[in-house]
C-alpha cells in the first residue's frame, strides 16, 4: 500500500472537494510528467512556437510594414538580390519571391497548431466512441467498425490524400478532418477497443449493468474515462502525423493553402534552390526544423504521457 | 515423517548437526519511492533433512518475500542488509550471482506461486524441463528425456504429455509439470510458495498428497509458503506464523495447532470456518494488515491485538518458549498464560 | 423449504445456459457449452442459499443469469418479493427490468477490480442511486453515509472522497458491499465475497453480511468453492457439478451425510485446520473438463467411483428425495 494523503472529508462543499482532488490528480499527473524529462522539453518547443504564432498577428499590426512583411504577397525592395541571406531587416532572410521568411515562418506556425489540434479532436473523439462502442456492444457493432478500421488501415494514407486533393481543392480544414476521421475509425479506434476490451469485462461495468445502468451510462461513465489518457496520447501522436502530412502535401504542391512551412520549402524547390544548402540554406533551415522539431515535441510529449497514464512505465 | 527429536533440535535456532537450512536473523528491504519497504525483518528458523516447514502468514506479511530471499531471486530495488542462509552450513548470502546460479535448482529449487503462468506458453513442456536439467547436469539427450519421464512418474503425469505445449495441459497438470522441474535436479529444498492457490480442492488435495510422497520418497526438506492454515496443517511438521514481516511463532505443526502462544496464530486457527466438527462462532480481527513502510512500534500485532497492553506498543517483544515451540510476544494466550 | 409457509422469493425452474463454441454472431454454432443445464431451486425471503462447487461447474454463470447479467437459454425465474404480484425475471426487458434491478444486487469476487479506479467510494456507492433516479442529491448523500457507516467504514465522511488504491482489500470489498445494498434490494447474489481477501479479514467481511441480510431481510444466493465459508453463512446448499445441481438439502444435513458420490468426494478432500486429523484420500481422480455438447448420461459418469452399466446406459438422474428434504441425482444412492 501506498502512502496515503490526508484524507478529504466534505466539511466544505460537494463541489469544492471535487475540485480539490481534480487538483490534487493533475498535481500528482504533473509531477510524473516531469519525472520523464523529455516531455518538458517537448512541450517547451511547443510553448515557443505556440509564442510565435501568437506574435504574428501582434507584430504585422505594429512594427511590421505590410506591404513588406505579409507571408504572401509581400515584397522586399531594400534587397537588391532574391532571395536575401539574413540581416537586421529581415532576421531569417527573404525567399526567392522577396517575401520575408521569419514573417511566413510565424504566420504558417498557427495554422500548423490549428490542423494538428482539429486532426486531434477529431481522431479521439471518433476513436473513442469506435473504441467503447465496438467493446461495449460486439456483435454485429464490433464486424462492422472493425471491417471499416480495415478498410482505412489498408488506405494508403499519403496516396488517398494525393487524389483527394486532386480532386478537390483540399485547405487545412479539410485536411484536418479528413486526417481526422481516417486515423479516427482507422488506426486509433482499433488500439482504444483493445484497451476498451480490457475495462468491458471488469467486475465494475457488470455492477452497473446490475445498477440498472444503460449502455450509454456504462460508455461514458466508466469505459470513456478509463480510455482518455490513452486517446490523449494518440492524440498527441496525430498531431504529428498531420503536420507531418501537411507538409508532405504542401511540398507536392497539392494543397489549396496560403502558405505553410511545407509550401515554404516547395518554394525553394521550385525556384532551384533545395540542392543549393551552402548558397541559400535559410531557404531550406527555417521551415524543416519547425516540422521536425514541432513534430517530435508533440511525440515526446506523447510519450511522457505514456508514463504518466501508464504507472507500469514509471520507474520505482 | 520426521521424528519429533529432530524437530526439538530444528527449534534450538541450528544447534542441530545438520539442518539442511538455516536462516540466522535475515532481514531484507525494499527500496520503493513511497519508502522502505520492511518486507523481512529479522527471520531466523532451519529445516532439518527431510523435514517440511509450513510458512503461514496473510498477503504483504512478508512470506512470499522471505521465500524469494531465500533464493536470492531477488528484484533490483531489495537488498538483504543482514542475516545469514545456511545452506548444509555455507553461507549464501554473499555468494555472487554465478556462483549463486550452481546452487540454485541444484540445491534448493522453488515452484512458484503463478505456476500457470512459470511455463513458457511456446516451448513444449519437456523441453523446459530439459533445459533446467541441462544446465546443471550434462547429459546426453537421451539421458535427459528418460530422466524427464521419471519425473512425470513421480508426480504422477502421462509420460505422452512430455511434449505437449503448456495450453494442453489443465491446471492440475501444469502444477505437476512445474513441481516436476523443481525436482529435476534432486535439491535438497524446495520451497513451494502457494503450490495449489489456483485449484479445486480435489485436485489440490491429489498435488498435496504428491508432493508429501515425493518428498518421502526422495527425502528432501520442503518450505511450504500458504495464507490457508489447513493446508499448512496438513502437509507441514512444522510452522512458522509471520506477520507484518516477522515471525510471530515457531514450532512443531501439533503444538502450535494445539496451543498457540501468540493472540495472532491463535487468531488465524480460529478465523478459519471448518467443514467437520463443532461450528465455532468465528474470531473477528479489527483493523487490517498493516502497511510495511511504517509498521507499527513495538510488537507489529499490537493494533489489532484484544490482549495488547503498553509495552506492547513501545518495546519489541520477548521470546516465550512452551512444549515444542516459541512466540514473540507480550502476553502469550493458551495454557501457560 | 419456505418460511412461515408464504411464496418463496426466488423461484428457479429448469434453468439453462448454453454458449455457442463460435464466438461470431453471424455463423450459427452446432457445438454448445452446457454452463448451466436445466437448474432448479428456490431462495426464501431472508435465506442465505449456498451454491458449492469447483471452477467451471457453473455456478457463477446461474449467479449472472439470476441477476440478468446474462440471458437465460431457457427456464424460468420467478421472483416475488411481496411489493408486486410475481414476475418472470428470464424475460423481462426496458422498464421492468429496470425495476427489478432495484431489488437484485450482485456482490463480486475481486475487489481489486469491481471499483471504477477513477471514481471516488461516494461515486461507486452513489451510482445505483443515480441511475434508479432515486431521491435528491442531499438524499443520496445521506443514504450513502449511512451505508458506509453500516459496513464499517468509519467516519464515513472520511471515506467518501477516497479512491479505490487508497483503499485496503477488505475496505474496498465493503464499499462494494455497500454499492449492492443502498438501494435497500430483497436478493443479493454474492459470488465468492470472500476468497480473495486476507484471512484475517474474511471473517468480519462474512460477519457483516450476516448483519446485513438479518438488519434488511436480503435473501442472499451465496456462490462459492469453499464448503467451509458455505457451512457457516448458508442455511441450505446445492452442489453443482458440470452445469446440473447433483445435490440438495439443509446445509448441516448434506455436510454430515452427503448422499452423491460427488458431494463426499469434495468433502473429503476440503484440508482440515488440525494437523492431528488425517483425512482418508479422495476417491476421485481428475479435474473437471467443461461440458462440450455432454451425452446424455450421468455428468459425473467419468469420474464416478460407483458407475455402473445402468448409469452409462441411462440419462442424468433426476433429483430425488434421499432423505427428509435431501435431494441427489444419482441412481446408485
Amino acid at each position: 500500500m501506498d502512502v496515503q494523503r490526508a484524507p478529504r472529508s466534505v466539511d466544505h462543499s460537494l463541489w469544492r472537494t471535487r475540485l480539490g482532488l481534480a487538483a490534487d490528480r493533475l498535481r500528482e499527473n504533473w509531477a510524473a510528467f516531469v519525472r520523464a524529462r523529455v516531455g518538458v522539453i517537448g512541450l517547451a518547443v511547443i510553448i515557443f512556437y505556440a509564442l510565435l504564432a501568437a506574435a504574428h498577428p501582434v507584430l504585422m499590426s505594429t512594427v511590421w510594414d505590410e506591404s513588406i512583411y505579409d507571408p504572401v504577397v509581400g515584397y522586399s525592395f531594400d534587397e537588391t538580390r532574391q532571395p536575401a541571406p539574413p540581416s537586421l531587416r529581415h532576421p531569417l532572410g527573404t525567399d526567392p519571391l522577396g517575401r520575408d521568411i521569419l514573417s511566413q515562418l510565424m504566420f504558417s506556425a498557427r495554422s500548423e497548431f490549428m490542423l494538428g489540434l482539429l486532426a486531434a479532436v477529431v481522431t479521439v473523439c471518433i476513436g473513442t466512441m469506435v473504441g467503447a462502442a465496438a467493446a461495449y456492444f460486439g456483435g454485429i457493432v464490433d464486424t462492422i467498425l472493425m471491417r471499416l478500421a480495415d478498410i482505412m488501415i489498408m488506405m494508403p494514407g499519403i496516396s488517398v490524400l494525393i487524389v483527394l486533393s486532386a480532386l478537390i481543392g483540399v485547405e487545412h480544414l479539410e485536411l484536418g478532418l479528413i486526417i481526422g476521421v481516417l486515423s479516427g475509425f482507422g488506426g486509433t479506434g482499433v488500439v482504444l477497443k483493445s484497451q476498451a476490451l480490457s475495462v468491458v469485462v471488469k467486475p465494475y461495468i457488470q455492477a452497473a449493468r446490475v445498477a440498472g445502468g444503460g449502455p450509454l451510462h456504462i460508455i461514458l461513465v466508466h469505459v470513456v474515462p478509463n480510455l482518455l489518457p490513452l486517446s490523449f496520447l494518440y492524440m498527441m501522436f496525430t498531431v504529428t502525423s498531420a503536420i507531418f502530412s501537411e507538409a508532405v502535401l504542401s511540398f507536392l504542391g497539392l494543397l489549396d493553402i496560403r502558405m505553410s512551412w511545407g509550401l515554404m520549402i516547395h518554394t525553394t524547390e521550385s525556384a532551384g534552390y533545395l540542392t543549393q544548402v551552402t548558397e541559400a540554406w535559410w531557404l531550406i533551415f527555417p521551415a524543416s526544423l519547425s516540422i521536425t522539431l514541432l513534430c517530435s515535441s508533440f511525440y515526446l510529449v506523447g510519450r511522457s504521457l505514456d508514463e504518466v497514464v501508464n504507472p507500469r512505465l514509471r520507474r520505482a | 515423517m520426521s521424528e519429533r527429536s529432530g524437530d526439538a533440535e530444528a527449534l534450538g535456532g541450528g544447534r542441530s548437526p545438520g539442518p539442511v537450512l538455516a536462516v540466522e536473523g535475515l532481514t531484507m528491504h525494499y527500496s520503493t519511492r513511497a519508502g522502505v519497504v520492511r518486507a523481512v525483518d529479522g527471520v531466523s528458523f532451519s529445516v532439518g533433512k527431510g523435514q517440511a516447514l509450513g510458512l503461514v502468514g496473510e498477503s504483504g506479511c512478508g512470506k512470499s518475500s522471505l521465500a524469494l530471499t531465500l533464493l536470492k531471486l531477488l528484484p533490483e530495488n531489495a537488498q538483504i542488509l543482514s542475516g545469514r542462509i545456511l545452506l548444509d552450513g555455507m553461507d549464501i548470502v554473499p555468494l555472487p550471482e554465478e556462483r549463486m546460479r550452481e546452487y540454485r535448482w541444484s540445491r534448493i529449487a522453488m515452484v512458484f506461486q503463478a505456476a500457470m503462468n512459470s511455463l513458457n506458453p511456446v516451448y513444449r513442456v519437456g523441453e523446459q524441463i530439459i533445459e533446467a536439467l541441462e544446465v546443471h547436469v550434462e547429459s546426453a539427450r537421451e539421458e535427459s528425456l528418460r530422466r524427464v519421464r521419471e519425473l512425470y512418474d513421480l508426480v504422477n503425469l502421462d509420460p505422452s504429455l512430455i511434449m505437449r505445449y503448456p495450453h494442453e495441459y489443465s491446471g492440475g497438470m501444469k502444477q505437476r509439470a512445474v513441481i516436476a522441474m523443481a525436482l529435476a535436479c534432486e535439491p535438497d529444498v524446495v520451497i513451494a510458495d502457494e503450490p495449489t492457490t489456483a485449484l479445486d480442492v480435489i485436485v489440490q488435495d491429489h498435488i498435496l498428497r504428491e508432493m508429501k510422497n515425493v518428498r518421502a520418497e526422495l527425502g528432501m526438506s520442503m518450505i511450504y509458503v500458504s495464507h490457508d492454515m489447513a493446508v499448512i496443517a496438513e502437509v507441514s511438521d512444522m510452522v512458522g506464523v509471520m506477520y507484518a514481516g516477522r515471525l510471530v511463532e515457531l514450532g512443531s505443526t501439533v503444538d502450535v495447532f494445539r496451543d498457540p502462544i501468540h493472540p495472532y496464530t491463535r487468531a488465524l486457527t480460529s478465523a478459519f470456518p471448518s467443514v467437520t466438527g463443532e461450528k465455532h462462532e468465528l474470531t473477528v480481527l479489527p483493523g487490517e494488515p498493516p502497511n510495511m513502510i511504517d509498521p507499527p512500534s513495538g510488537c507489529r500485532f499490537h493494533p489489532r491485538c484484544p490482549y495488547a497492553t503498553d509495552p506492547c506498543r513501545s518495546e519489541t517483544p520477548p521470546i516465550v518458549r512452551r512444549g515444542g515451540h516459541w512466540a514473540a510476544c507480550w502476553n502469550p494466550t493458551g495454557e501457560g498464560a | 423449504m419456505q418460511t412461515d409457509g408464504s411464496r418463496p422469493l426466488l423461484r428457479v425452474d429448469g434453468l439453462s445456459k448454453r454458449f455457442p463454441v463460435s464466438p461470431v454472431w453471424y455463423r450459427r454454432s452446432n457445438s454448445f457449452v452446457h454452463a448451466v443445464d436445466g437448474v432448479s431451486f428456490e431462495v426464501a425471503r431472508g435465506e442465505s442459499f449456498g451454491l458449492v462447487g469447483e471452477s467451471g461447474c457453473g455456478k457463477t454463470t446461474t449467479g449472472k443469469l439470476l441477476v440478468r447479467l446474462m440471458d437465460p437459454t431457457c427456464g424460468r425465474i420467478v421472483f416475488d418479493d411481496g411489493d408486486e404480484g410475481p414476475v418472470d425475471v428470464s424475460t423481462l426487458k426496458g422498464k421492468p427490468l429496470k425495476r427489478f434491478r432495484r431489488k437484485a444486487q450482485m456482490i463480486f469476487q475481486d475487489p481489486y477490480e469491481s471499483m471504477n479506479p477513477r471514481r471516488t467510494v461516494f461515486d461507486t456507492i452513489v451510482e445505483p442511486l443515480k441511475v434508479q433516479r432515486m431521491g435528491s442529491h442531499l438524499d443520496r448523500l445521506d443514504r450513502v453515509l449511512r451505508m458506509l457507516g453500516l459496513v464499517g467504514l468509519t467516519p464515513a465522511r472520511t471515506f467518501l472522497f477516497r479512491y479505490p488504491h487508497e483503499l485496503s482489500g477488505g475496505q474496498r470489498q465493503r464499499v462494494a458491499i455497500a454499492r449492492a445494498m443502498v438501494i435497500e434490494p430483497s436478493f443479493v447474489v454474492a459470488d465468492e465475497p470472500i476468497s480473495m481477501l486476507d484471512v484475517s479479514v474474511r471473517a468480519g467481511v462474512m460477519r457483516l453480511m450476516e448483519d446485513l441480510a438479518a438488519r434488511l431481510e436480503i435473501g442472499y444466493l451465496y456462490i462459492t468453492h469453499d464448503l467451509a465459508a458455505a457451512r457457516h453463512t448458508c442455511s441450505r446448499i446445492a452442489v453443482m457439478y458440470l452445469g446440473k445441481i447433483v445435490e440438495i438439502g439443509e446445509t448441516e444435513t448434506v455436510l454430515q451425510s452427503p448422499k452423491h458420490p460427488y458431494t463426499q468426494a469434495l468433502l473429503s478432500a476440503v484440508p482440515v485446520p488440525d494437523p492431528t486429523v488425517t483425512r482418508p484420500p479422495v476417491r476421485i481422480r481428475g479435474g473437471v473438463s467443461p461440458s462440450l455438447d455432454p451425452p446424455a448420461r450421468c455428468r459425473f459418469y467419468d469420474r464416478c467411483p460407483i458407475a455402473d452399466d445402468f448409469c452409462r446406459d441411462n440419462e442424468h438422474p433426476p433429483l430425488q428425495d434421499k432423505s427428509s428434504g435431501q435431494m441427489a441425482s444419482c441412481y446408485r444412492v
